[in-house]
């Protein structure tokens, strides 16, 4: 008998190496508000949320196999569900805590319904969730109804104070949900999920608890969802229903996701990256833009299907398993 | 009688409805995918419709039956450049790709068209606002004809896909493709025949919306919502269920509008959604019983 001559290695040098360059950027993204002027403090959040629409959109779409064409729905809520509880005299920032909460909160309770759809039917499903929570807020006078509404209480606050708070939350709502992503992706949940999206029957047979999964990553993405819409609102304090419930975020998630790579932990950031500097370059062009887009996305989802980060050989963060040999093993 | 009146304009409604809903049914029957483009490719055909009515000076008939062989070659066009590839990347694959053809179509007809709402209305004349008046009820002209063309529609392919080679061929297909392929029945024409098939029944269904009220380049998705509630509703892959659920979706709306007209959609979108409450079990995709 010999000593087992493999281990299993869930990191490696890299791997180690580029989670420590990611906690060191958190760190010094944390003190961005004390060195840079206001114009740098309102892009870098707004790329924050960019960055936690698609890691939400990836961790649904990527690893539990639910493209959704509805996340409108929770954005939306978390907006408004600030608005409404700031007009009850909450506290702005608490409003926004209190609103992707309760965003997960909504989530709960639509798993039931529309994870009775799976693929193509799912995605249309939620859609039909966003645009009647949208039709409901229009009819509601004291939100705005169609015309939109602000976000009042926040002018407490000096500019550059309220810029920096809201800079901070979107940092701080970021670090959380990559980290539960992370915890989720690399313990059983994980390939639990990752065995859904390949083949729910299969993996149900094998013993993966297929529905307190799949409705566990619905309300983490509703969670998501709704902060990101709460902390639009705190960043650019007005919205209308129209626009917040559009489904063009979706067309954002889908182009950050396919052209970052679905399914890898790293791709969502890269393509909010991207997209982050596409938006900047083209925007003004408007339809010719978002025809780029469509297609890009397309062209990814059919001839690159995991995206940039696949042609890169490296993973950042100790997510995978790796076979490694000890010593000199005897078969 | 202002609610039987409401009923029966919302089943008129319906048909316009249901016919917008078939080609949906169709490629959901047949390829099992959802075309998430279905809306934005009928309002594309009406777009050509009424580009060649007004602007050439078409009459609206022979200009939408001159798009119909435009929109199956479209169809068929669609499906063997972006859609048999698609479906080799797996069931979510065709939702990415047709997605993304929906944002690209949009926002080309953005740019060819303007943001400006159109309409067929006006050189449809009488078709589109004459109507009979039988002992209260208001009977439309236009609703009748989308009507008739709907049911008509709906149960050829539905006698078609019963009937002949050419449906036998499909419903094998759908069922199992390699197998399919093994008896001599290629599933990539097959699939190319069904997505050919429901563009042109998508153009019919846009053109004769903006018949009956007017279509922008940002339509589409909410067509394709309605069309997908109408085939939930009516129960997943069975053209006759298509149709009823197209019906029942109209009624829902015009008795939603009645109430208040700020209700309309509303009430469709719940009685998809109880729909899906009652009618379907948690992790199926077919209705229960």
């Amino acid at each position: 008998m010999t000593a087992l001559a493999y281990r299993i290695d869930r990191s490696s040098r890299a791997s180690r190496i580029g989670s420590s360059v990611l906690i060191g950027l958190g760190l010094i993204l944390a003190t961005v508000p004390q060195f840079f002027v206001a114009t740098v403090v309102q892009q870098l959040t707004s790329l924050f949320i960019f960055v936690i629409l698609a890691v939400m959109w990836n961790a649904l779409a990527g690893y539990g196999g639910l493209v959704s064409v509805g996340q409108q729905a929770f954005i939306g809520f978390g907006a408004y569900g600030t608005v409404f509880l700031a007009q009850r005299d909450v506290p702005p920032y608490l409003a926004v805590l209190l609103a992707a909460g309760a965003s997960a909160v909504l989530a709960a309770v639509l798993a039931p319904l529309v994870l009775r759809l799976r693929g193509g039917p799912f995605a249309v499903g939620t859609w039909v969730v966003a645009e009647t929570l949208a039709l409901l807020v229009v009819l509601d006078h004291s939100l705005g109804g169609g015309t939109g509404v602000s976000l009042r209480g926040l002018n407490v606050f000096r500019p550059d104070e309220r810029r920096a708070y809201t800079y901070w939350l979107a940092l701080a709502f970021l670090v959380l949900l990559l980290g539960a992503v992370f915890v989720l992706l690399r313990g059983r949940t994980g390939a639990g999920l990752q065995a859904i999206r390949d083949d729910q029957e299969a993996a149900a047979s094998l013993g993966v608890r297929v529905w307190p999964l799949k409705a566990g990553l619905y309300v983490l993405a509703g969670f998501g969802g709704g902060a990101a819409g709460a902390l639009i609102l705190a960043n650019t304090l007005f919205i209308e229903p129209r626009s917040i419930f559009g489904v063009q975020w979706t067309a954002y998630m889908l182009f950050m996701v396919l052209v970052g790579g679905i399914g890898t932990f790293e791709g969502p950031l890269l393509g909010a990256l991207l997209f982050f500097g596409v938006q900047y370059l083209f925007a003004d062009y408007d339809a010719w833009y978002l025809i780029g887009l469509g297609l890009t996305a397309g062209a990814f989802a059919l001839f690159l299907p995991r995206g940039l980060w696949s042609l890169v050989p490296v993973r950042l963060l100790p997510v995978g398993y790796h076979l490694r040999r000890d010593g000199p093993g005897v078969f | 009688m202002t609610w039987v009146n409401a009923v029966l304009q919302g089943i008129f409604l319906g048909g316009l409805y249901a016919l917008f809903a078939c080609g949906l049914s169709l490629m959901f029957g047949v390829m099992r995918i959802i075309n998430l483009a279905h809306g934005d490719l009928a309002v594309l055909g009406a777009f050509v419709v009424w580009w060649a009515a007004t602007s050439l000076g078409a009459p609206p008939a022979p200009a939408l039956i001159g798009a119909l062989p435009l929109a199956l070659a479209l169809g068929y066009l669609l499906q063997v450049t972006v859609l048999t590839r698609s479906l080799r990347g797996g069931e979510l694959t065709p939702l990415l790709t047709t997605f993304g053809l929906a944002i690209v179509i949009q926002n080309a007809l953005l740019l060819i068209f303007s943001p400006d709402v159109r309409s067929l209305a006006t050189v449809t004349g009488s078709l589109s606002t004459g109507s009979w008046q039988i002992g209260g009820l208001t009977v439309p002209y236009l609703g009748l004809l989308i009507l008739i063309v709907a049911t008509g529609v709906l149960g050829g392919l539905h006698l078609v896909l019963e009937r002949t080679g050419f449906g036998r061929e499909m419903r094998a297909a759908a069922q199992d493709p390699d197998t399919a392929a093994l008896v001599g029945v290629p599933a990539t024409a097959v699939y190319a025949r069904a997505t050919a098939i429901a563009v042109a029944t998508a153009t019919l269904a846009g053109t004769f919306l903006a018949v009956h009220s007017t279509i922008d380049p940002a339509s589409g998705p909410t067509q394709l919502i309605f069309a997908f509630e109408a085939v939930v509703i009516g129960g997943l892959g069975s053209l006759r269920g298509t149709l009823i659920g197209g019906l029942v979706l109209g009624v829902a709306q015009t008795i939603g509008a009645q109430i208040d007209p700020q209700y309309s959609i509303l009430a469709g979108h719940l009685v998809f959604l109880i729909v899906l409450l009652v009618r379907f079990s948690p992790g199926r995709l077919v209705p229960a019983a």
